[in-house]
């Protein structure tokens, strides 16, 4: 029976929190269209965690170990993923939107000669066609598209689809990932860690972007005090304006040249708020905006805001939040 | 070295995207078009390698309506050699783009193919990699900054909390993101050679497009409330956020 294909990303041998959510979103289309799950975890060896995806619904876990996954190849994993699917069939093949599954996912689409959805904020299945909505114009409007042929290729956007429980027996089985001695034109050769072992703004369940209002690149610190009183789950973001002028790291802006998010909370401090920096956080659960221009365009989209000087407000914030949390 | 840039016409950043009768499509009127931002990207990304190697060509292609030329032309001011118009009735996407320009891509000679990271039209993100796999060359996707030296590409490329360095053997494909290429304006003078570039017209055959997707609007985000001025309204905004919203 063909399945829905779930691709559960892992890093040094622990599944990204991205890997919950494709499950997830896989088995609300495996239980509107009458089939299973079955999830893919790549990897160099000790896979172990992949056995909890059954948690989320994954009928069948398939772990491919080998040393050459050790880090992400590009043509590595194409080739075991077309594998799979022309092995197993599938109604629909399940991404997470993350730099690795869009680098992935439409190389296995044009493999497979289908076309591929990225980013989708709803899958839901119809009739038994799919449907993929996702954002278009960077969220100026959406389009909900049927998807005839199958599979359906597509990538979900992170943090939308939130992991539910959905206890099956998640049986684990070995993959066969002997690629013999492939010779790929392409192969990661370093992975450089940001100065920070920080969650990315892209994953973070709160982001508190900083704009040109801060200042300087250390009053930076007031966000990242902030952030760490909200105990780990927060990242600190910025507006283009800030990482042209050399503040921040290009990987930590919001915006249409920047990063997509869609935190639970995003939390604007010195950002005027406008559309290109929208196009980044507008699908964000709550926004708040701290900003001293009660004008200014981000309070349209805020639903919550403070008019005032973000120097004073920052630390009482950092303070009230630890009293709360800690 | 010889590059090939993949360029698309696209609604400005600032457009006021309106939804057409038909309800599949955007109503263009009114609409300034311009060469997408992340292609602005990969242009620069060519010429700076070019300028570095002292020799080469830079190619520029687009596959779309005979408005395209226009993008086309904007590259060649950037300072691109020649440029082909894959001419169609409408311009396509994903997929479908791939192949008109894999099929164009693939009698020419070249090292490099660059694409922007994404269109800021379909948001899509694939067409780079599409062609790459159509093509069966390497690809690196989102990259800030690339080298080449001797048939061999050293791309940075950006990951959640990072960077990966990837190596790929020419000819390869690379889409590229902002970083270390802040797109040059065109000069006046740019503008004026752009008019004597060669830019050659050819028809595409574009498949015939699926079911357009239906479009809508997504829901207006209210203007929230103005919790308070100044500090003081810290506690007041906090208990909003964990007993109104409960995201805290
Ligand atoms: C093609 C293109 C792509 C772009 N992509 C992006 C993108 O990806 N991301 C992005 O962010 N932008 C992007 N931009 C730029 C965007 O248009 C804006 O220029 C940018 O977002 C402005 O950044 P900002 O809000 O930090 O600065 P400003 O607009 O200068 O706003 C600073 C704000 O800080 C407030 N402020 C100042 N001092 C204080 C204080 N003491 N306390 C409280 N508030 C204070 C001010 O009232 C003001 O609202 C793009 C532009 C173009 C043309
Ligand atoms: N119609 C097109 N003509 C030329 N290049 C295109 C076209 N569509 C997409 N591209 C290229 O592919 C990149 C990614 O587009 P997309 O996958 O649509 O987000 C763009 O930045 C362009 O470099």
């Amino acid at each position: 029976m063909p399945g829905i294909f779930a691709f559960a990303e892992s890093r040094d041998g622990e599944l990204r929190k991205s890997a919950h959510e494709v499950v997830t979103a896989a088995r609300k289309l495996a239980d509107a269209l009458g089939t299973e799950v079955h999830a893919v975890v790549l990897g160099a060896s000790g896979q172990a965690a992949a056995g909890d995806l059954g948690q989320y619904g994954a009928d069948k876990i398939f772990v491919g170990e080998s040393g050459a996954f050790d880090r992400y190849s590009p043509e590595g994993f194409t080739t075991v993923i077309v594998n799979f699917i022309k092995e197993h069939g599938c109604d629909a093949a399940v991404f997470p939107a993350t730099a690795l599954g869009k680098d992935l996912a439409p190389r296995v689409a044009a493999r497979l000669g289908v076309e591929y959805l990225s980013d989708a904020t709803a899958l839901d299945a119809e009739g038994g066609s799919i449907t993929v909505t996702r954002p278009r114009y960077a969220g100026k409007v959406f389009g909900k598209s049927t998807v005839s042929a199958k599979p359906a290729v597509v990538s979900i956007r992170p943090n939308v689809f939130q992991p539910a429980e959905n206890a099956k027996a998640g049986e684990v089985q070995q993959l066969n990932v002997d690629l013999g001695n492939a010779d790929f034109g392409a192969v990661v050769k370093e992975i450089k860690a940001a100065a920070s072992e920080k969650l990315d703004v892209s994953e973070a369940p709160i982001v508190i972007s900083g704009g040109r209002g801060l200042q300087s690149p250390d009053n930076f610190k007031l966000l990242e005090e902030l952030a760490d009183a909200f105990g780990g789950k927060a990242a600190v973001g910025a507006s283009r304006a800030v990482v042209d002028a050399g503040w921040r790291p290009h990987g930590d802006q919001v915006g249409q040249t920047g990063k997509t998010v869609a935190p639970t909370l995003y939390i604007a401090v010195g950002i005027s708020g406008a559309i290109q920096h929208l196009a980044g956080m507008r699908t964000s659960r709550y926004i708040v905006a701290i900003n001293k221009d009660p004008e200014a365009p981000i309070f349209k989209v805020a639903d919550y805001g403070i008019v005032g000087d973000l120097f004073q407000i920052l630390p009482r914030m950092t303070e009230e939040v630890k009293k709360m949390l800690g | 070295m010889k590059s090939i840039v993949c360029v698309k016409r696209v609604p400005d950043t600032e457009a006021r995207i309106r939804i057409a009768g038909d309800g599949g499509s955007i109503d263009p009127s009114g609409v300034k078009f311009v060469l997408n931002p992340y292609d602005e990207f990969a242009v620069e990304a060519a010429l700076k390698h070019k300028e570095a190697a002292g020799q080469g060509e830079v190619t520029v292609i687009s596959v779309g309506e005979a408005s395209s030329a226009e993008t086309l032309r904007t590259a060649l001011a950037m300072g691109a050699d020649n440029a082909v118009l894959l001419k169609a009735d409408r311009t396509p996407e994903g997929l479908a783009a791939a192949r008109v320009l894999a099929e164009e891509i693939k009698g020419r000679e070249y090292d490099l193919v660059l694409f922007g990271m994404k269109a800021i039209d379909d948001d899509l993100q694939a067409v780079g990699a599409m062609v790459a796999e159509l093509l069966g060359i390497p690809a690196a996707t989102a990259v800030t900054e690339f080298s080449v030296e001797g048939g061999k590409v050293t791309a940075h490329r950006e990951i959640e909390g990072g960077a990966e360095v990837i190596e790929l053997k020419t000819p390869c494909a690379i889409t590229i993101t902002k970083g270390a290429y802040e797109p040059r304006y065109a000069s006046l003078k740019g503008i004026m050679a752009a008019k004597k570039k060669p830019l050659e017209e050819k028809p595409a055959q574009v498949e015939a497009a699926g079911a357009a997707p239906a479009l809508s609007y997504p829901p207006e985000r209210q203007a929230g409330r103005i919790v308070g001025e100044g500090p003081d309204a810290v506690p007041e905004l906090l208990r909003l956020l964990r007993t109104e919203a409960k995201v805290i």
